[in-house]
């Protein structure tokens, strides 16, 4: 996602050079220049159907199939259903449904709130960090720490945390700053939201700051100085040069962080184990929890093709409008 | 772009299991073959403290197994975590172990899927037939009127332990064997930061072996007789709610219980911060956290009233570990001359009594290692008064659903809200309808 800015010399410079070794006449030769990186890439190309396209084409048509533990062994042979599975998933009257519908609208507000605080986090820390001061290096590794950890033991040892009796949180919380009356539960009932969201944010700022880091690398020095010529502060400083040549880094990160919360299975799983309280009941914990828990493959299924189409929807309307507003920023 | 890839990659469960269906697609070997006769391949459930400690124990047998027949078998302990899943992949695959342990629960279940070898007449008698093991465990190896698709391994069942200090401080001189003596033992104790009875409260299994006990005491069975999902019957809604009312209204059980799901109940019971638990075998964990065989004794689960017995006066669970053969095994003959290995006379003795649990093997159960009086109350509970839960295909779909039902109402009862009737019967209707179309 680099924009490169091609200069009247280096324009002019493959103009020189293109006639002496172009063969023929212009057009073949351009079309071959622009043809081999597809050619290239179709190896990539190819295996990414294989290992991708296939299980999904096998996802779509179980999710038709009545895919229970008496199929399991050949699942070829379940019977056809048509569009049952996807009626009992979006039966929003019925348990099922609805508890699909609710964890749907849990994993939106996550989403929304843990992928916002992630960037927030990581971009202040990053234009911090553009400072240089005496023990930077070190900072900036020890905010990555969280990213490099695996999640498992990460996570795992959150849950020893968050634990009501024994864990650290309400040790520090109530019995060293007194901030709660009692001891709070974490792990289950309303709060595990809150619990669920902490350890997310942790998990995915220094990944928001490690990209935004490198981003401010590739905005140059002088603009700023020019700024602070005619006299802009800091925040405006951000405002108009930092934030608007973040923003083609920022559309990349957004959708990233977006998507791997969406569907981020790893935090709720470990933390809450496979029934996961309500409140924090992620979508695709429900949906593991619909297929394997409860050995309804079909239906689960079903819920996943509903959720790539959810995901493919927004990820297409958020690529069209910020690779509109890219074009205009950049004419 | 890269990226765009993880929202292909989001259905996480479609890939996840069309990955492994795609390269198994349902292979239809029946009965299996003896292509390759010298080696199988063993899934042990994880029994001991951890993995390491199963594979100390289990390895020097299979050793000696091989001493005898030449036959190598190749160990893989698995986490009771992962157990099912893997067994389910495998199913799915066709690419399994030859021999795997399952909890006896999940035989129905899994005795659905197909996948496991039918333990008819003639593979029985290649192990020394039927009438060698207890009744009450054969009663939890597949739906009945078909063949057992396992044959059990380990057996255990549920007892009160408590802490004789602890009963001593409080004046109670003997352990309660009615649900009101314990309530009554458990308010004298619970003060302090002391509680009378430990509880699991975010652990599925464990919160329907208690509930299926007392529902069973309350003449429910929560399926019907056609094997269809019945939770909501007067029995199962006191059922639960007495279980649950020991946090909510009895105040026995600590709030901090309704978060548990790894035995933490057992080590705030050897620390002395709980006086009981309702536990199956757990006199090794006991003495892995420091606590001394003399300070804690052992009593049948208490029952509504009277003493424990059939129906009404059941007061525990078949619980236990069965042995099963994948249908499609490269080594039919080997496989079963395994299972016959691990289920002899001699094998039985030194690991269940390595284990802590009981042998389903009648001769080996009358060998003097047995004869501890934890083990006694434990064996005669098995004899006399377990009861296996329902043998029906969506047993497994059971315990996830009623399971969490609990953990729900569990939660509930812990934020100082007490459950009502009405709160457990929607919460029961809830996972009976989750378990609707099957």
């Amino acid at each position: 996602m680099t924009t490169t800015i091609s200069t009247p010399a280096g324009q002019a410079g493959v103009r020189g050079k293109a006639p002496g070794t172009a063969r023929g006449p212009r057009r073949p030769g351009r079309l071959r220049r622009i043809g081999l990186p597809y050619l290239l890439l179709l190896p990539a190309l190819a295996l990414e159907l294989l290992v991708h396209l296939v299980p999904i084409v096998i996802g779509f048509v179980m999710s038709f199939k009545e895919l229970t533990q008496f199929y399991l062994r050949d699942w070829t042979a379940a019977p056809w259903t048509a569009f049952d599975n996807f009626s009992v998933a979006v039966d929003f009257d019925a348990p099922v449904g609805r508890g699909l519908l609710h964890s749907f609208w849990i994993t939106c507000l996550f989403t929304v709130l843990s992928v916002g605080l992630c960037w927030l986090l990581g971009t202040t820390a990053a234009v911090y960090m553009q400072e240089t001061f005496a023990g930077r290096g070190l900072l900036r590794a020890l905010f990555l720490v969280p990213y490099a950890l695996p999640v498992y033991a990460a996570v795992i040892t959150w849950a020893f945390m968050f634990q009501r009796d024994n864990g650290l949180i309400n040790h520090v919380l109530h019995d060293q700053l007194g901030l709660t009356d009692g001891r709070p539960f974490w792990l289950i009932g309303d709060n595990s939201f809150f619990a669920l969201l902490t350890v997310s944010v942790w998990k995915g700022w220094p990944f928001a700051f490690l990209i935004v880091m490198a981003g401010l690398q590739n905005i140059p020095k002088e603009l700023y100085e020019a700024a602070a010529l005619d006299g802009a502060g800091m925040w405006q400083q951000i405002r108009r040069i930092t934030l608007p040549s973040l923003a083609p880094v920022n559309q990349v990160l957004v959708l990233v962080l977006f998507l791997w919360t969406f569907n981020d299975f790893n935090t709720p799983f470990v933390l809450f184990g496979k029934a996961a309280p309500e409140a924090a009941d992620l979508i695709s914990v429900h949906i593991y929890q619909s297929s394997f828990a409860t050995w309804n493959f079909g239906t689960g299924a079903a819920m996943s093709v509903l959720l790539l189409g959810f995901l493919l929807l927004v990820t297409g309307v958020y690529l069209f409008f910020t690779s509109r507003g890219r074009k205009v920023s950049h004419v | 772009m890269r990226r765009i890839r993880a929202a292909a990659s989001g259905a996480v469960v479609v890939s996840l299991l069309a990955a492994a269906t795609a390269c198994g697609g349902g292979s239809s070997t029946d009965g299996g073959s003896n292509e390759s006769p010298k080696t199988l391949t063993y899934w042990a459930s994880n029994q001991g403290p951890n993995i390491e400690a199963d594979k100390k124990i289990l390895q020097p047998e299979l050793d000696k197994f091989e001493k005898q027949t030449g036959i190598k078998v190749k160990l893989e302990v698995v986490p009771w975590s992962d157990l099912l899943t893997r067994i389910m992949t495998a199913t799915t695959s066709g690419q399994g172990p030859d021999v795997l342990n399952i909890g006896n629960t999940w035989s129905a279940s899994l005795q659905a899927t197909g996948a496991l070898l039918p333990w008819d007449e003639k593979n029985l008698a290649k192990i020394g037939g039927r009438d060698r093991f207890v009744d009450s465990a054969l009663g939890s190896t597949g739906a009945e009127g078909q063949d057992p698709a396992a044959v059990p391994l380990y057996s255990m069942a549920y007892a009160l332990y408590y802490n004789k200090k602890m009963f001593a401080e409080a004046g109670v001189d003997k352990p309660p064997a009615t649900w009101d003596e314990l309530v009554a033992t458990g308010r004298k104790i619970s003060k302090d930061d002391k509680w009378g009875l430990g509880a699991e409260g975010s652990n599925l299994s464990n919160n329907i072996h208690q509930v299926f006990v007392l529902g069973k005491q309350h003449g429910a069975d929560f399926f019907d007789a056609e094997g269809k999902a019945d939770f909501t019957s007067d029995g199962a809604v006191k059922a639960v709610k007495q279980y649950v009312d020991l946090m909510a209204t009895d105040k026995v059980v600590a709030p901090g219980n309704a978060e548990y799901a790894q035995n933490q109940s057992l080590s705030d019971f050897s620390k002395g911060k709980t006086a009981m638990v309702l536990w199956q075998a757990a006199a090794t964990t006991f003495k892995a956290q420091g606590m001394k065989d003399e300070d804690w004794g052992v009593a049948p689960v208490p029952v509504q009233s009277g003493t424990p017995g059939q129906d009404t006066s059941v007061n525990s669970m078949v619980a236990g570990i069965n042995m099963a053969v994948f249908k499609n095994t490269k080594n039919l003959d080997g496989a079963l001359e395994f299972v016959k290995f691990m289920t002899s006379d001699e094998e039985q003795k030194h690991l269940c009594s390595t284990y802590g649990s009981i042998p389903p093997v009648k001769a080996a159960q009358s060998d003097p290692a047995f004869d501890r009086p934890e083990l006694k109350v434990l064996r005669d509970t098995l004899a006399t008064s377990a009861a296996a839960l329902p043998q029906v295909p969506n047993e497994s779909q059971f315990e996830t659903a009623v399971g969490t039902a609990v953990k729900n109402l569990f939660a509930q009862a812990a934020s100082g809200k007490q459950p009502t009737d009405a709160d457990v019967k929607a919460e029961l209707t809830k996972a009976q309808q989750q378990m609707a179309g099957q």
